[in-house]
C-alpha cells in the first residue's frame, strides 16, 4: 500500500519532449499573436498573478491600518480608496477570470479531444481586453483611485464622489467583455468541438462547472456592462436616471448591477468546484459520487442563481415582498452546493485517499466553502441580515466562500495540473507546507471577522471601537501568515520551471483525455482525433490502459 | 481521414425568395397597423395591442429572416433561453416597484 | 440567373502526419470540417446576440419602471417625436432586413452580382436610417431637449408655444411631471443611440463585406460570414421593432 500515487518516468533519462506548444515558435510575437489555447492561458496565468499581488498589496495595508482602533495609518479618505481598489481588482482582475482563463482555456479542449477552442482569436482579444482593463485600473491607482467600494453604491458614485469613477467604470465594462468572450468561448467549444464518443455524460465534471459558469458569463455580465454605461451617462451629463431630484431612482443602478455581481459570484465558484472535482475524485482513486447529480447541480446554481440579486439589496429600499421572494429564493439556491459537498464526501468515503499538495487545498476548500456557504444561508434570511449586512460578517463569509473557497481550489487547479502545463513536478513538501500555512493563516484571519461582525463592527470603516481591537490584530496577524502562503507557491513555483523533476505524461494516474498526451503537450494537443470509448472516471479503463502499455514495452 | 462521423451532415436549408417577400409585406402591414392603432383610442389596451404586434413582427423576423424555424434545436434553445432571462431580469426587478406601493403587510 | 459558380481552391497538406485531407482554403485547422466551422461559428454568433439582448434589456427595464411612473411625461415626450420619421425609418429598416436576407439567399445559391447588389442596398438603406436619425436628433438639439444642462422645460409647461405639443391639443404638465419628461428623453438617446451605434458598426461591416463580395469570397460555398453578419442585422431590426413601438407610439390618440 503506498503512501502516495505518484508515478515519475525514471528521473536518470528522462527529458522534456523537445517539440511541444511552448518551444514551437520563438519570439515575442509568436506569443502575443498567439492562437494557442494554451499559450493563452500561460499569459493569463502570469497577468492574473501579477494582479493578484497588487490586490493582495492592498489587503496588506487594510490589514495594517486596522492593527489599531483610529485611523491613524491614512487619511479615512485614502482607506477608502485601498479597500475599493482591492475589491475591484479581486473580484474582476483576478478571481472572475482566475480559473476559467487559465486553467479552462488550456484544459477544456484537451478534456474533449479538440485541437483548440472554437474561436482561437476571440480567445486572444479576450485576454487584451483583460489587460486593457487591467491598465486602466493601473491608470485610477495612479490618478488617485476611487472611493465607492467596488459595489459603485448610488447616489454615492453618481452625484457625491470626485474620484476616479469613470476610469474605473471603463475598467470593468471591458474587463466585463474579455469574461463575456471566454464564455461565449467555451460554450460554443462544449457543444460543437467533442471529439467522437465524448458525450455530455462523458465530459469531465470540470468542463461541466465552466459550461455553468459560461452560461452566467454571457447573460449576466452585459447587464453590468449597461449598468456601467448607465453610471457614466448619469455622471457626466447628468440624465438623470439615478437621480431622485430628477425623478430617477438610485435603487435601479443597484438591481442592474447587482443581476450581474450576484451571479459573478458563481462565476467565480463554479469553475473552482470543477477543480475540486477532478482533484478528489483523482487523489481518493474513485469516480467522483453521483456524476449527474454534480453536473446538474452546477446547472441549477447558475439558473437559480440569477434570480437571487436582491438578497445584496435588503436594507436598501426595495419592498418588502421583493425582499420576502429572493429571501425564498436564496435558499433555494444553496440547495445545489449542498448536493457537491455530499458528493466529494460520498466520493471520499472508502476511496484510497493520498495526501498530495492538490488533496490538502481541496480538504481546505470543503471545509472552508461549507463554512463560508452556511453562513452565506444566515445572511440570505432577511431578519439575520438586517442586523448582519454592512458588518464584517459579510466580509468574513464572503472571503471565506472566495479566498477559503475559490483561491484554494484556483491553487489545487494549478499543483494539480503544472506537471501537465509545464513537464515539471512542484516541490512536493514545501507546496504541502505552503498549503497548510495557508489553511491555518486564513483561519486566523477571516474566523475572527464573523465574531467583529457579529458584535457589531461595521465593513469599510477605518477606525473602530477600541473593544473590537483584540480581533483585528488577530485577524491581521493571520494576513501574515497568509502572505507568506501564498508568496511561497509563486517562488517554488517558478523555481521548479528549472529544476522540478520531470513529470512524464501522467504522474497522478489520473483519467482524463489531457493526461494521455505528453508533459508539456503539443500545440495541437493530439496527434490524431482521439475516439472516447469509456466513461469519466473510469480507473479501470486506465490500468487496463497502462498494463497494455507496458505489455506493449516487453 | 475525414471526419463526417461524428457530425451529421444536415442540409443546409435555403429559404426561397418567395418566402421573405411574403415576410416583408407581412411586416409593412404590420407597421401600418400599429401605427393606425396608436391614433386610436383604446385605453389600456393601446400598449398592448403596441407590444403584441411588434411581438408578432419580431417573431416573423426571428423565424423567417433569421431561419429560426428550420434551425437546429439548439439554436431553438439558445433563442428561448435569452428570451427567458431577458423576461426574467424585466419582470423580477419590476416586481420590486409594482410592490412598493402595496404598503406595509 | 446565378453566375458560374467559383470553387474554393481546395487545400492539401503534405507535412503534417494525419493531414492528408482536402479541405477548402476558408476552413481553420481547429476544425474537423466545415460543416463544424459553420455551425459553431454560427452558434456563437447567436450567444453574442443574447449577450445584446440582455445589454438592451438594462435599457428596457429602466424604460418600463419609469414609463410606469411618469405616464403623462412619457405622453408629453412622445408627442415631441415626428411619428412619420418614425414610420418612414421603421420601413427602411424592415426593408433593408429583406435586402439583407435576399444578400444571404444570394450566397446560398453563389448569386455573386445579386449579392453585391443586395449588400449595397442594405448598405443604403442603413445610411437611410442614420439619415433620418440625423434629422431628428438635430430638431432635438434645436428645442433643448437633450437630457443635461440645457433642457428645456418649456414645450411641456406652456404646450401651446410648442408646435408638436399644440397639435395633439396638450394641456400643460405641473412642474415636477414636466421635469420627468428629461427621464423620457434620457431613455429615447440612450436607446435609439445605443441602437444607432450598433447601426453604425454593422453598415461599416457591411462596407468590407462589399468589398470582399466583390472579390467573391462569399459566393464559393462560404456563406457563415453573411449569414451571421445577416443574424446581426436582423437582430438589430427586432431592436427597433420594439424602440419605435415604445417610445413613438405613446397614446397619439388625443
Amino acid at each position: 500500500m503506498s503512501a502516495t500515487i505518484i508515478n515519475l518516468p525514471d528521473q536518470s533519462t528522462a527529458r522534456i519532449p523537445k517539440v511541444n506548444f511552448m518551444t514551437k515558435e520563438n519570439g515575442l510575437l509568436s506569443w502575443l499573436l498567439t492562437g494557442d489555447h494554451k499559450r493563452i492561458a500561460i499569459l493569463y496565468l502570469i497577468s492574473i498573478t501579477f494582479f493578484f499581488f497588487i490586490g493582495g498589496a492592498l489587503a496588506g495595508l487594510i490589514r495594517l491600518e486596522l492593527l489599531t482602533p483610529q485611523s491613524d495609518l491614512m487619511a479615512t479618505d485614502t482607506y477608502n480608496k485601498v479597500f475599493t481598489m482591492h475589491g475591484v481588482i479581486m473580484i474582476f482582475l483576478f478571481l472572475v477570470p482566475s480559473v476559467p482563463a487559465t486553467l479552462g482555456n488550456f484544459f477544456i479542449p484537451m478534456m474533449i479531444g479538440a485541437k483548440d477552442l472554437a474561436l482561437p482569436k476571440i480567445n486572444l482579444l479576450s485576454w487584451y481586453l483583460y489587460v486593457a482593463g487591467g491598465i486602466l485600473v493601473i491608470y485610477t491607482m495612479a490618478a488617485g483611485g476611487v472611493d465607492t467600494g467596488w459595489t459603485f453604491t448610488t447616489p454615492l458614485s453618481t452625484h457625491y464622489i470626485n474620484t476616479n469613477v469613470m476610469s474605473t467604470g471603463m475598467a470593468v465594462f471591458i474587463a466585463g467583455f474579455s469574461s463575456i468572450f471566454t464564455g461565449l468561448n467555451f460554450i460554443v467549444t462544449l457543444h460543437k468541438m467533442r471529439c467522437p464518443g465524448m458525450t455530455w455524460f462523458r465530459l469531465p465534471l470540470f468542463c461541466w462547472a465552466h459550461y455553468a459558469a459560461s452560461i452566467l458569463m454571457v447573460l449576466g455580465t452585459p447587464v453590468l456592462a449597461i449598468a456601467v454605461v448607465l453610471l457614466a451617462l448619469e455622471r457626466t451629463v447628468g440624465i438623470g436616471v439615478f437621480d431622485p431630484t430628477k425623478g430617477g431612482d438610485p435603487l435601479l443602478f443597484q438591481h442592474l448591477f447587482w443581476f450581474y455581481s450576484h451571479p459573478a459570484v458563481y462565476i467565480m465558484i463554479l469553475p473552482g468546484m470543477g477543480v475540486i472535482s477532478e482533484t478528489i475524485s483523482t487523489f481518493s482513486r474513485k469516480r467522483v459520487f453521483g456524476y449527474t447529480a454534480v453536473a446538474f447541480s452546477s446547472v441549477a446554481i447558475a439558473v437559480f442563481g440569477f434570480f437571487v440579486w436582491a438578497h445584496h439589496m435588503f436594507i436598501m429600499g426595495v419592498s418588502n415582498y421583493a425582499v420576502l421572494v429572493f429571501s425564498l429564493l436564496t435558499m433555494l439556491v444553496a440547495v445545489p452546493s449542498a448536493i457537491k459537498i455530499f458528493n466529494w464526501t460520498f466520493t471520499l468515503y472508502k476511496g484510497s485517499i493520498t495526501f498530495e499538495t492538490p488533496m490538502l487545498y481541496s480538504f481546505g476548500f470543503m471545509g472552508l466553502f461549507t463554512i463560508g456557504g452556511l453562513t452565506g444561508v444566515f445572511l440570505g434570511t432577511s431578519g439575520t441580515d438586517i442586523h448582519l449586512t454592512e458588518t464584517y460578517f459579510i466580509v468574513a463569509h464572503f472571503h471565506f466562500v472566495m479566498v477559503g473557497g475559490m483561491l484554494m481550489a484556483f491553487l489545487a487547479g494549478i499543483h494539480f495540473w503544472w506537471p501537465k502545463m509545464t513537464g515539471r513536478m512542484y516541490p512536493e513538501k514545501i507546496s504541502q507546507m505552503a498549503a497548510v500555512v495557508t489553511f491555518i493563516g486564513f483561519n486566523f484571519t477571516f474566523f475572527p471577522q464573523f465574531i467583529l461582525g457579529e458584535l457589531g463592527m461595521p465593513r469599510r470603516y477605518a477606525a473602530y471601537p477600541p473593544e473590537f481591537q483584540v480581533l483585528n490584530v488577530f485577524s491581521t496577524a493571520g494576513a501574515t501568515i497568509l502572505g507568506v502562503g501564498y508568496l511561497l507557491p509563486v517562488l517554488y513555483l517558478t523555481w521548479s520551471l528549472k529544476y522540478g523533476e520531470i513529470a512524464g505524461d501522467n504522474p497522478w494516474q489520473a483519467t482524463g483525455l489531457e493526461w494521455q498526451t505528453q508533459s508539456p503537450p503539443l500545440t495541437e494537443n493530439f496527434t490524431q482525433t482521439p475516439i472516447m470509448d469509456h466513461e469519466a472516471y473510469d480507473y479501470e479503463w486506465l490500468e487496463a490502459q497502462q498494463a497494455k502499455e507496458v505489455a506493449s514495452a516487453r | 481521414m475525414s471526419e463526417q462521423s461524428n457530425h451529421a451532415e444536415h442540409a443546409h436549408h435555403v429559404t426561397s425568395p418567395t418566402v421573405y417577400i411574403v415576410i416583408l409585406f407581412s411586416l409593412l402591414v404590420g407597421t401600418a397597423l400599429t401605427v393606425w392603432a396608436s391614433f386610436i383610442d383604446l385605453g389600456p389596451w393601446n400598449p398592448i395591442i403596441a407590444l403584441a404586434i411588434a411581438t408578432s413582427k419580431a417573431m416573423l423576423v426571428v423565424l423567417f429572416f433569421m431561419g429560426v424555424k428550420y434551425s437546429t434545436k439548439l439554436t431553438k434553445l439558445t433563442v428561448i433561453a435569452g428570451i427567458f432571462i431577458f423576461l426574467g431580469l424585466i419582470s423580477m426587478t419590476l416586481s420590486d416597484y409594482v410592490s412598493r406601493a402595496w404598503g406595509r403587510w | 440567373m446565378p453566375d458560374s459558380p467559383t470553387a474554393s481552391p481546395a487545400v492539401t497538406h503534405g507535412a503534417l502526419a494525419e493531414a492528408h485531407h482536402e479541405h477548402p482554403s476558408y476552413q481553420r485547422h481547429h476544425f474537423e470540417s466545415v460543416d463544424q466551422q459553420a455551425d459553431a461559428t454560427n452558434f456563437a454568433m447567436w450567444l453574442f446576440l443574447l449577450t445584446e439582448v440582455m445589454f438592451f434589456g438594462g435599457l428596457f427595464t429602466a424604460y418600463l419602471i419609469y414609463r410606469n411612473w411618469y405616464y403623462p411625461a412619457f405622453v408629453a415626450g412622445s408627442h415631441q417625436l415626428d411619428v412619420r420619421w418614425g414610420t418612414l425609418n421603421t420601413l427602411v429598416l424592415i426593408l433593408s432586413s429583406f435586402t439583407m436576407a435576399m444578400g444571404v439567399w444570394c450566397s446560398e445559391t453563389r448569386r455573386k452580382n445579386g449579392l453585391i447588389l443586395c449588400l449595397v442596398l442594405t448598405f443604403t438603406l442603413g445610411m437611410a436610417f442614420l439619415g433620418i436619425k440625423t434629422i431628428e436628433y438635430h430638431e432635438k438639439w434645436e428645442k433643448h431637449h437633450i437630457p443635461g444642462m440645457h433642457y428645456s422645460l418649456q414645450s411641456f409647461l406652456d404646450p401651446a408655444s410648442d408646435e408638436a405639443a399644440a397639435k395633439y391639443g396638450d394641456s400643460p404638465l405641473p412642474l415636477d411631471m414636466a421635469r420627468h419628461t428629461e427621464i423620457y428623453f434620457f431613455l429615447y438617446f440612450a436607446m435609439t443611440g445605443m441602437h444607432a451605434l450598433h447601426m453604425i458598426i454593422g453598415i461599416a461591416i457591411l462596407g468590407y463585406m462589399i468589398f470582399r463580395a466583390r472579390a467573391g469570397a462569399y459566393t464559393n460555398g462560404h456563406v457563415t460570414f453573411v449569414e451571421n453578419f445577416g443574424l446581426y442585422w436582423h437582430f438589430v431590426d427586432i431592436v427597433w421593432i420594439y424602440l419605435f413601438a415604445l417610445l413613438y407610439l405613446i397614446s397619439r390618440h388625443q
